[in-house]
């Protein structure tokens, strides 16, 4: 069976507007959705009318030839599926020795193989509990007053992990004590959110725990900003302004022993009311810029740590 | 100049002639030895001496200074790789030593720096060409999609090699980066999760990335580079849109260019 050599002319299809009106209706569309939604709508009708001429079109070019061409495949086709056995013969242990290296080649493979690319990837996803911080006694925290606290999240690990809660006590609510604790990574795409307002740099503590150092700044903030892309969340965590997809991700906390202990991280999608009042929408923990509720929610249906469980 | 020439042009001097023979032998003895074992040489000839277009001109040499600016990065990558060291506390600190006190540490890192740019750019260039000139076409789809993969693959070089300094600007653009790969629909958490290494950023997702930087990735461009050129040579240069030469023409058989170096001998190899 020769390919078709020799010929000058590749297989090209006829000039066409279609892929042009296509291509200025997907720019109309993503243009559309940054300024506005009637001018995404129109540019996806375009984009979805021009594709289907455009598919119309290459459907029947590749189509024509098919027609004619359809007597000699099957001429060519046969007499190569009936001279192969007649070329060469095969013995079944020929057969049988072919069989065997690729089997046991791939058996080898696969036991050297999985392992490896299993160490590749699982420790990212295993083992990833988020250990108990302690952030020091409750005293330090005094009542409706900000303190920008920064601490470890794993010791073991140093300085890297480094992380900033925004912590407000909030006084008592039903004789328990009751704390507000935000975390500072924007839920835009993960910088650092900065106190609008002003630090008492010099009344900085530093309180020694078990393993070890947490620092405690007192700030005022108006509300939060953030430096990268100009997020804005209001004193509560709830986006105020800016790309963020949700409110501030807050901590789960708990005292044992009159110490301030947080738990673990958890993403919220917005705060009603304020102080021990709040009322929080709480879901699991999710990444920055991923949203969790509305339609766009359904973007990410499952998170790391659910497989996990 | 053709050094093994017996025709009776007058020699200089007979004594001279014989002298540059005996030098030109003993020259041809280690090349005659390795060709005779390996066939490298007269492989590299074919690699090297290949016929292209009448009208190929300077756009051509894109993808050459693409692969050189390459090389640059990984030698200048392996070199810098005997100084860093790729923690959380001796990153940003070695970076400094390399700048500062390694002598010409900070040529090599510059030029490891700016070449990474330089990579870039031509890489851009060398696809514009090949888009204007319509060298994509029949039968070279397969090797736009292998440039293509290069492309991805030197970008994903640019974004593992600018967390290692480890500096602020390092660290939150890495942030932002892996969290934009984390709003991917689906599977995008699960891309961040694994190129932090955890939940976290951390001492992980900094190994990580100096392992795909130094390892990884360019194990993985090098091998599709050696692809790309071999659909170059295997399917020739293209002429560029103007040409009047006709494509997939055959060009007139040209005369034999007189002995070379080494005689090639035949091998089972049809000449295109």
């Amino acid at each position: 069976m020769e390919p078709p050599h020799g010929d000058d002319k590749p297989h090209l299809p006829s000039p066409s507007i279609w892929p042009v009106g296509f291509a200025v209706g997907i720019a109309c569309t993503l243009a559309g959705l940054v300024v506005s939604r009637p001018a995404a709508i129109a540019g996806a009708v375009i984009a979805i009318v021009f594709g289907a001429l455009w598919a119309r079109d290459a459907m029947r070019a590749s189509r024509a030839p098919a027609v004619d061409a359809e007597a000699p495949p099957e001429a060519l086709a046969e007499p190569a599926v009936d001279g192969e056995p007649d070329e060469v013969e095969r013995f079944p242990r020929n057969k049988f020795l072919e069989l065997s290296t690729l089997g046991l080649g791939g058996v080898i493979t696969a036991v050297v193989a999985l392992p490896v690319i299993g160490f590749a990837v699982l420790p990212a996803f295993t083992d990833q509990e988020q250990a108990t911080v302690d952030l020091g006694p409750m005293d330090n925290f005094p009542e409706d007053k900000w303190i920008e606290t920064t601490f470890l999240l794993s010791p073991t690990q140093g300085e890297v992990s480094r992380r900033t809660a925004f912590v407000r006590y909030n006084g008592l609510l039903d004789d328990l004590p009751s704390f507000t604790l935000i975390s500072n990574r924007c839920v835009h795409l993960g910088c650092p959110v900065q106190a609008s307002g002003p630090r008492n740099d010099n009344q900085k503590k530093t309180v020694k725990t078990a393993d070890a150092e947490i620092s405690l700044t007192p700030i005022l903030p108006a509300n939060f900003s953030c430096p990268c892309h100009g997020g804005a969340y209001d004193t509560e965590g709830n986006r105020i302004a800016g790309p963020p997809v949700r409110a501030l991700d807050r901590f789960k906390y708990s005292i044992i022993e009159g110490r301030l202990h947080l738990i673990e991280t958890y993403s919220v999608s917005e705060v009603d009311g304020e102080g021990a009042q709040a009322q929080i929408h709480a879901y699991g923990r999710q990444g920055p810029g991923e949203h969790v509720d509305g339609v766009e929610g359904w973007l990410y249906p499952l998170q790391p740590q659910d497989v996990e469980k | 100049m053709e050094p093994r020439q017996t025709q009776p042009v007058p020699p200089p001097s007979r004594r001279k002639q014989r002298l540059t023979d005996k030098v030109i032998a003993l020259v041809m003895i280690p090349i005659d030895w390795l060709e005779e074992r390996s066939g490298i040489v007269g492989g590299l000839k074919y690699f090297l001496f290949r016929k292209v277009p009448a009208d190929t001109n300077w756009f051509h040499t894109l993808g050459s200074a693409t692969l050189t600016a390459f090389l640059v990065q990984a030698g200048t990558g392996v070199i810098l790789a005997f100084y860093y060291q790729p923690t959380p506390d001796g990153a940003y600190s070695s970076i400094r030593h390399i700048t500062n006190d390694v002598t010409l540490g900070w040529l090599v890192r510059g030029m490891h720096k700016w070449g990474a740019s330089v990579f870039i750019i031509l890489l851009f260039l060398h696809m514009a060409r090949v888009f204007l000139f319509g060298a994509y076409k029949y039968p070279r789809e397969l090797n736009w999609l292998v440039g293509f993969s290069l492309l991805i693959l030197g970008m994903l070089q640019g974004f593992t090699g600018y967390l290692l300094p480890w500096d602020q600007t390092a660290y939150w653009a890495t942030v932002v980066g892996i969290n934009l790969n984390g709003t991917g629909p689906f599977f995008g958490p699960f891309l961040a999760q694994f190129l932090r290494g955890g939940n976290e950023i951390g001492p992980s997702t900094l190994t990580i990335f100096y392992s795909m930087h130094m390892l990884l990735l360019p194990g993985a461009i090098a091998a599709l580079i050696g692809l790309h050129l071999y659909l170059v040579v295997r399917l020739g240069v293209t002429s560029p849109p103007w040409s009047d030469e006709a494509a997939g023409a055959e060009r007139p058989e040209e005369a034999p260019r007189g002995p070379g170096l080494v005689q090639p001998r035949a091998r089972g190899r049809v000449a295109r």
